[in-house]
């Protein structure tokens, strides 16, 4: 198949015709099911009802009234962002979905069409999360109100432009991260376990469980270092813990910048990798079943 | 009911060769849910780093609490391995009419239904929970007691006869429903609130919350009873939580046959 997968930038994205027809048909199949997702979508926080009552057990044996710099407060409010930049930043079925058309060859039919396999599974995610949040919206609404009451007051500005500016960047970071893995199929038949050691430190080392700072507390042997700053060297803080740290105002001023600056060359760098992931890959892929 | 034993020792065998016969994917299996479990024990163990209690006086400090979680691990590893995968096959034979040959079987359709298949795997956590358990005893402030240990399993059985009447409910409910794909979210957001010390639902809001899912959902006896009479000094309020797990297990079994029983009456094949 080589020479097919040839990159040219117009390719990148597919055409706003093609945009359009796969938005609508992500669409359909969203509000087929609209009652489902948005009752689902509802479960999903209540979990964040133990969280709160966990917390609260936490800091009244605690003895103080931060941890790691957060208070009772600001943990609940954490878990709730959370939920936001993972819904941003999480591509459920994106890396499995790649290495499973390698597998059995289903690909093929990217490769022969004048349109960019990464561009089409991009815009597949980006109608996907439109059509989300359109629908999702109703119940992350009404749950961040309800739980007002958790959050500091408005940040300024220029904190809530960054704060949106870690969201896409986090969604472009996820895709590209995931992407990437699935490409990795064009070399091994059987990604999954990969895949599983990749969520497992996603889920760990994102922040997705509790905020990264408290990776701070716990020292590296005699080297001065902090678990915490060797976690802050991955990319994988930027899909769930930076956003919220950001606005939790718990990142500002030069570290805001510099965490920005950070964030969009670990974009760069993925979506390179993911780049040359695939036209390596379809160089030596050969086409079975289909 | 010795021949009830036979067949299920059957079905434990049939299960056991097929698990076996994929050996890589049970591998992979137990490393998967070994892997999740890890990193719930490091979140634990990190939050300890913070706090010598979760709530203030409840007693769960650091070894009572790993004994909490080791039962928790303990419960879910025989509901996941026993009753789980079998309630989720149960699904798609509505769906796809399977069913039918099932229930016309001389045998009862809800034993045959909710317990013809094991999944080895889900004992990996269930060990490490059994090692959580075993630490955290040898840490306690108080020994328990010979009654706390003769208590201990009959509590978790108390515990597993909860959580199987409420999948046997979920799953009875697909036959009314006609589909049932998200049996494992309402498992998981139910079984969330049993998972942490009843101690913790506290306040103008916890407190109807934590007698709702003590008395109305009992979701709270079941790792609750268990672990509190292993773990912690047996009190007045322990021995009406007792009662009620007893209670609440003998309930939830009638609820759940009674329930079956009215979704097979009710069950058209979908087959042709």
């Amino acid at each position: 198949m080589s020479g097919m997968a040839t990159f040219s930038w117009q390719q990148l994205l597919p055409s706003w015709h093609g945009w359009t027809t796969m938005l609508s048909i992500n669409v359909a199949d969203r509000l087929a099911h609209r009652g489902d997702f948005f009752v689902g979508t509802l479960f999903r926080f209540l979990p964040i009802v133990t969280q709160i009552f966990l917390w609260t057990a936490v800091f009244s044996a605690a003895g103080s009234e931060l941890i790691a710099g957060y208070s009772r407060n600001d943990f609940v409010a954490y878990y709730l962002l959370t939920m936001m930049a993972r819904s941003f930043s999480s591509m459920p079925g994106l890396a499995g979905g790649i290495a499973r058309s390698v597998r059995d060859g289903s690909v093929k039919k990217y490769l022969v069409q004048p349109i960019d396999y990464v561009g089409f599974l991009m815009a597949a995610r980006v109608a996907h999360k439109l059509v989300y949040f359109a629908i999702a919206a109703a119940p992350f609404g009404l749950m961040f109100f309800l739980c007002r009451g958790f959050f500091p007051p408005l940040p300024e500005v220029p904190t809530i432009a960054a704060f949106l500016a870690t969201l896409v960047m986090s969604f472009l970071l996820g895709f590209f991260l995931e992407a990437t893995l699935g490409m990795l199929g064009f070399w091994v038949l059987e990604v999954s376990s990969l895949i599983f050691v990749y969520m497992l430190a996603q889920y760990l080392l994102s922040g997705h469980m509790f905020p990264l700072d408290m990776l701070d507390s716990i020292t590296l042997s005699s080297s001065g270092y902090s678990l915490g700053d060797l976690v802050q060297l991955l990319p994988f803080q930027y899909t769930a813990y930076f956003p919220c740290a950001v606005w939790l105002g718990k990142i500002q001023g030069q570290e805001l910048v510099s965490g920005l600056l950070v964030e969009a060359v670990w974009v760069v760098v993925a979506a390179v990798a993911c780049r040359i992931a695939f036209l390596r890959g379809t160089r030596r892929y050969s086409a079975f079943g289909g | 009911m010795v021949r009830y034993f036979q067949i299920f020792g059957t079905f434990v065998v049939a299960s056991l060769i097929r698990d076996m016969t994929f050996r890589l994917n049970f591998v992979l299996e137990c490393v998967t849910s070994l892997g999740w479990m890890a990193m719930n024990i490091a979140f634990y163990l990190l939050v300890f780093s913070y706090t010598s209690e979760i709530g203030a006086g409840s007693g769960w400090t650091k070894p009572p609490f790993f004994v909490f979680l080791g039962t928790g691990l303990i419960i879910n590893a025989i509901v996941q391995a026993f009753f789980m995968p079998s309630a989720e096959e149960f699904a798609e034979m509505v769906r796809t009419g399977g069913l039918d040959t099932t229930l016309v079987k001389p045998i009862d359709a809800q034993f045959l239904l909710s317990m013809h298949r094991v999944k080895f795997s889900a004992f990996a956590n269930g060990l490490v929970g059994v090692a959580l358990v075993a630490w955290g005893v040898s840490r306690l402030d108080t020994a328990p007691t010979t009654a706390a240990w003769v208590l201990y399993p009959l509590m978790l059985a108390c515990g597993v006869a909860i959580l199987y009447g409420f999948i046997v409910m979920l799953a009875a409910a697909t036959i009314l429903m006609g589909r049932n794909q998200g049996l494992y979210d309402f498992w998981f957001y139910i079984t969330n609130f049993s998972r942490y010390p009843a101690e913790i639902y506290t306040g103008p809001w916890g407190g109807p919350l934590r007698m709702v899912c003590t008395f109305v959902l009992p979701i709270l006896l079941v790792v609750n009873v268990p672990a509190r009479s292993l773990a912690l000094p047996i009190g007045t309020g322990d021995v009406r939580l007792i009662i009620a797990a007893v209670v609440a297990a003998a309930v939830m079994l009638g609820l759940s046959r009674l329930t079956f029983q009215a979704a097979i009456n009710r069950y058209r094949s979908a087959s042709s």
